[in-house]
């Protein structure tokens, strides 16, 4: 199924935001908006016209779907309703400002934002310093990096999918974790997940940045 | 015996969930920034981070948090910033807390040339750099809880393996080690431990005592 008008086009889906439009160029290209396994928007290619073009209306779609998301997490992480809503704002406020070190060879929209939700957490729940490692830039070929964050989007759902398959008490022991209820003492050894076809989608995708930087 | 030269599944989980203690943080985000392997398990655990966000339920926002938040944004900057790739032993998350020169820190003699360097972290763990003459072996220490050593330059041996730049041994309460730096090069390390603090074990003791009254 082809989609003939393209999501920021239509009312509906960006209520409220069409005035920030105005006056702004927009691609039509609308397969860059639709994953074709889907109908969902690819969130990927969204933050990247975030990324690329500063675009509010990809934006707002961001918003409308990860903002409650991200609320929904950190009142699972043990905040009220009108600070999680304060912090979901940030998060996506952080995402627009850091939206440069958006890799999508290395993760999909979810995992990304869902890093910087983790931080933001870090930061009102335990007010400590979050050491993270070095940055890397992202590589210079667009075709290459479409390619692999195809592979990498395909990979995220498979693993997204091996979690539900985890037997029930496994699957609350990651979740758990990730809601920041468990110490890092309280840890499985082991949660069984099969993380080795996406870490090799990954480690080619670092190994590409190590080749085009030097 | 627990040892590896990586991190295991538990650390790797739990600094992308947000549970380490920040001194453990530290630890582990400079040996991500020495192994692209490990840096891409790290990507992993974070796509399991997605997933869990994926699945979560969502709640609804305000009418106007929308709006509120374009209007935030219309103002503030995107970062541009190129990151920069630091040179020097120290990676760039550790140069954070104690800058980019080893001769510069306030070390503390520990005896035989050995000498350490506490860096301030909130509490929970605690990590110090330690440096190692070549040749010379760690003063023996015991641990309570789970240690962490990265090792920043030189190489140690402990119990026939070998440990040099980037690599991390992991260290738990049944573990006795006695590493010992090789020729050729003195030997830096960045470790951290969860044991308790002095001040902990006081209260803790002073406590045992009260009860006992």
């Amino acid at each position: 199924m082809t989609r003939t008008t393209p999501l920021w086009e239509k009312p509906d889906a960006i209520a409220g935001v069409v005035t920030y439009a105005a006056g702004k160029p927009s691609r039509k290209d609308a397969k860059t908006l639709t994953d074709s396994a889907s109908s969902e928007p690819n969130w990927s290619d969204l933050v990247i016209r975030v990324r690329d073009s500063q675009d509010t209306d990809a934006f707002a779609l961001l918003f409308n779907h990860f903002a409650p998301m991200v609320k929904g997490f950190l009142m699972k992480s043990g905040a009220d309703a009108t600070f999680a809503e304060e912090c979901a704002q940030d998060v996506m406020v952080t995402l627009w400002q850091k939206a440069a070190q958006f890799d999508p060879t290395r993760a999909s929209a979810a995992t990304w934002i869902f890093t910087i939700a983790r931080n933001r957490r870090i930061d009102m729940f335990r007010r400590q310093n979050r050491p993270e490692p070095t940055d890397l830039p992202w590589g210079p070929e667009p075709e290459a990096e479409a390619a692999d964050a195809l592979a990498l989007q395909q990979e995220t759902r498979k693993l997204s999918a091996a979690l539900d398959a985890l037997p029930a008490k496994q699957k609350d022991i990651v979740k758990r974790a990730f809601y920041g209820e468990l110490t890092h003492a309280e840890l499985a050894e082991e949660t069984g997940l099969p993380l080795g076809t996406i870490k090799s989608r990954i480690r080619l995708a670092l190994d590409r940045l190590r080749a085009a930087m030097s | 015996m627990t040892t590896t030269h990586h991190l295991n599944e538990q650390m790797l989980l739990g600094y992308s969930a947000g549970v380490l203690p920040e001194a453990f943080n530290l630890v582990v985000a400079s040996h991500l920034c020495l192994s692209d392997d490990a840096r891409a398990m790290q990507c992993c655990y974070d796509a399991l981070g997605g997933a869990v966000l994926n699945k979560c339920e969502k709640e609804k926002m305000s009418l106007n948090a929308l709006s509120l938040t374009l209007q935030q944004i219309k103002t503030c900057p995107c970062d541009t910033q190129a990151p920069q790739i630091c040179t020097g032993i120290f990676p760039e998350p550790l140069q954070k807390y104690v800058g980019d020169k080893p001769e510069a820190l306030r070390w503390r003699s520990l005896g035989k040339g050995v000498r350490q360097a506490i860096i301030p972290t909130a509490k929970g763990a605690t990590v110090r750099l330690l440096f190692v003459p070549a040749g010379q072996s760690v003063p023996d220490h015991g641990h309570r809880g789970t240690e962490l050593t990265l090792v920043l330059q030189g190489v140690y041996v402990d119990h026939g393996n070998r440990y040099g730049r980037g690599d991390i041994e992991i260290a738990t309460p049944k573990t006795t080690h006695h590493p010992i730096a090789e020729t050729g090069q003195d030997c830096i390390c960045l470790t951290a431990t969860d044991a308790p603090l002095r001040f902990s074990r006081m209260l803790h003791r002073l406590l045992a005592r009260l009860l006992r009254l």
